[in-house]
């Protein structure tokens, strides 16, 4: 969890975190492709001989939010702009990770507080009021910066009471993290199903990778496994979900609706955990891409519970990961072809 | 790197307790006398009974916060210690207490932002230290109230012989005194790491008081706003521009002759400095020139960019240079350099 959630991989250059995550996953499936944008596939074979097996298609996204150099300024300060969606006052005040010629350390400053009117010192800084320094000379800046490169927040995943964690990049780093124990539990499972486990590139900026992974997989059935809202400070209770007490299973027009009752189904037939999330429309998560590719599939969404969600704070409870792993790994040992049959008839 | 160990030790103002060991530690052997006293400032003497009397002070502590409450739901609600910008707490990691105990400082999530709420700070009423707890009973376990919390930023090499950290402000200054220790002048060196200057020059008073030196000098760092979208005029000082020397800010003003003495002494060593270009905020010589009949006392400090932060940054060029400077300063009023009476 330490390594995938500190490697680095902004929408789009997503390959070094694909490299960690394909190490990780390779013991447990029988064959890895990496597809043309940059989805990684693992492939694990199913039981079923005889006839098509049923394809069960897994998404999580490898893609995290980040920074990109817009401008270098005189004195060497760097502009940068967004990429996916941060809220620019969690950024100030941040030590960076700038991916240049060479890795830099930098900061995120602004301009200080004495130099700003006591009215707008109540005002939350906008992304173009910031800046990231590297502590070069401009000249020096120039040489090892370009406009383009990208940066992250430094952040090593912190160890808090419990089996709570924070770090930045939680979404949806804990996705792949339940794929990988969803896979390790397949292993001592007999599923019929050949199980597609996708970590998918470029969700931040408009779940791209996984439509192009679902066109080439052509599942029956997809699921996708990302972050939820958990409950936090200026967020009412019906808005999220609770820590610790196992993944959100959402229901709504995005979701298959006998995709969700099975894995209720499931999670009540081995008392698992489970808390439920509706939502009503296309989810903000690989699920939205997965529903409306080729013909239409039919998903489901598996939702792990974090707080402050898009910050370098990200906060899980690791239990949680385990309970969705196990849950989506019994969800698949159910499923043969006359389940799968089922869901093109209403 | 003591400046490393300095910085990374925790110790917001009342609660200098693991920069005093550090320093203790690193410097008992280089000096004659060591005390402490009821505020906790660490007196470190050398040249026992030598004229003049010099105190040299820097100051151990930093911004920080205090924890003043619980949530039901194990959040902790914080105060700040000393003089913070609300605006760059959010999405932080802290260390809280004796036993360094980790949070974090969450932040509601964009999505779930109104457009308008967008536009405003997070105040610090806004903004809890979230343990990974699940009640206040669980809470109550690990954290106290009254307990401090500290940034975390480990220090690293960045740029242009920089160093990003913490708590430079002042630990640098800290550094610059101990190397001073361990050299050899000819006069009685007072050293003295106090406590509290964040939240008021609390700590130096007393020590100025008990030490009552013919002149002192105050080793301090200070903003550096020399940034983009700052204009020149407010840059109070530039990074990479040499130790800084204060004309006057809001509890102090240096006296002629110590102005003449420090910059004649830069530019007979060819060390580069400047001025801090702004009258607000004060240092401990604030408190200790007005102490007594009054003390004679100069600051030169370190610029340092995004001070009060978690993360700030220092040029080491600097730093060598303060040091040098101090050093010149030190062996200047050895050799007399200074009118110590008053006049009549």
């Amino acid at each position: 969890m330490k390594d995938i959630c500190e490697a680095p991989g902004v929408s789009g250059y997503e390959e070094y975190v694909a490299k960690i995550v394909r190490a990780a996953f390779c013991a447990h499936v029988d064959e890895v492709r990496q597809d043309r944008m940059g989805n990684v596939v693992f492939l694990k074979r199913g039981s079923d001989s005889g006839g098509r097996r049923p394809r069960i298609l897994l998404a999580a996204h490898l893609d995290e939010i980040g920074l990109m150099v817009t401008k270098i300024e005189e004195g060497g300060f760097l502009r940068f702009s967004a990429v996916g969606g941060i809220d620019p006052r969690t950024v100030v005040g941040q030590e960076v990770i700038l991916y240049g010629r060479e890795k830099l350390s930098g900061v995120i400053g602004v301009k200080p507080p004495h130099l700003t009117p006591a009215d707008e010192l109540s005002k939350g800084h906008k992304m173009e009021d910031l800046h990231i320094d590297v502590a070069l000379t401009e000249e020096s800046a120039r040489k090892l910066v370009a406009v383009g490169d990208l940066a992250l927040i430094r952040r090593e995943l912190i160890q808090l009471a419990g089996s709570t964690v924070a770090a930045k990049a939680m979404d949806d780093r804990a996705g792949l993290a339940v794929l990988l124990s969803c896979l390790q539990e397949l292993e001592r499972l007999r599923h019929a199903a050949d199980v597609y486990a996708v970590a998918t590139v470029q969700e931040e900026v408009g779940v791209r990778g996984a439509a192009m992974a679902t066109y080439g997989v052509v599942p029956d059935i997809g699921i996708a496994v990302d972050v939820t809202h958990a409950e936090m400070p200026g967020v009412l209770e019906h808005e999220a979900c609770k820590l610790g007490k196992g993944p959100g299973i959402t229901v709504g027009p995005n979701i298959h609706p006998k995709i969700s009752e099975e894995i209720i189904r499931v999670a009540k037939e081995y008392r698992l955990p489970y808390q439920l999330e509706a939502f009503p429309g296309p989810t903000g998560t690989d699920a939205r891409a997965i529903q409306v590719t080729r013909g239409g599939i039919p998903t489901g969404l598996l939702s792990i519970p974090l707080r402050y969600m898009h910050t370098s704070v990200e906060l899980l409870d690791m239990d949680d990961l385990k309970l969705s792993g196990r849950l989506l790994a019994y969800f698949i040992a159910g499923v043969d072809s006359a389940f799968v049959e089922g869901l093109s008839c209403c | 790197m003591l400046l490393k160990r300095l910085s990374e030790a925790s110790g917001a103002s009342g609660d200098e307790g693991e920069v005093r060991s550090l320093l203790k530690e690193e410097l008992s052997l280089h000096v004659e006398e060591v005390t402490t006293d009821a505020l906790g400032n660490l007196y470190l003497k050398k040249g026992f009974g030598r004229k003049p009397r010099v105190m040299v002070a820097a100051h151990m502590d930093e911004v920080g916060l205090m924890v003043v409450g619980y949530e039901k739901s194990g959040l902790l609600r914080v105060v700040k210690v000393g003089s913070i910008d609300d605006r760059v707490l959010a999405s932080k990691v802290v260390s809280i207490g004796k036993d360094r105990i980790a949070g974090v400082i969450g932040a509601k999530a964009v999505h779930l932002q109104k457009p308008d709420e967008r536009t405003k700070a997070i105040d610090i009423n806004n903004l809890y230290i979230d343990l990974g707890v699940r009640s206040q009973e669980e809470a109550e376990k690990l954290v106290k109230i009254g307990d401090y919390a500290t940034f975390t930023a480990k220090v690293r090499e960045a740029g242009d012989n920089c160093l990003i950290g913490k708590a430079f402000d002042n630990r640098a200054g800290c550094a610059v005194l101990a190397e001073l220790l361990k050299e050899d002048f000819d006069l009685e060196l007072n050293a003295v790491f106090t406590v509290q200057e964040e939240v008021g020059l609390r700590g130096a008073g007393v020590a100025a008081y008990s030490i009552h030196p013919d002149v002192a000098l105050v080793i301090e760092t200070t903003a550096a706003a020399d940034v983009v979208g700052s204009k020149e005029a407010a840059y109070v000082t530039k990074l990479g521009d040499g130790p800084a020397l204060t004309l006057m800010d809001s509890t102090y003003m240096a006296p002629q002759q110590i102005l003449d003495l420090v910059a004649e002494t830069a530019e007979k060593l060819a060390i580069p400095y400047q001025f801090r270009r702004l009258t607000t905020a004060g240092t401990d010589a604030g408190i200790i020139s007005q102490t007594h009949a009054g003390i004679l006392s100069a600051v030169i400090s370190i610029p340092c960019r995004y001070i009060h932060s978690p993360a700030s940054i220092i040029n080491l060029d600097d730093w060598q240079n303060t040091l040098r400077l101090a050093r010149g300063i030190l062996n200047a009023i050895a050799e007399g350099g200074l009118r110590l009476e008053g006049t009549a």
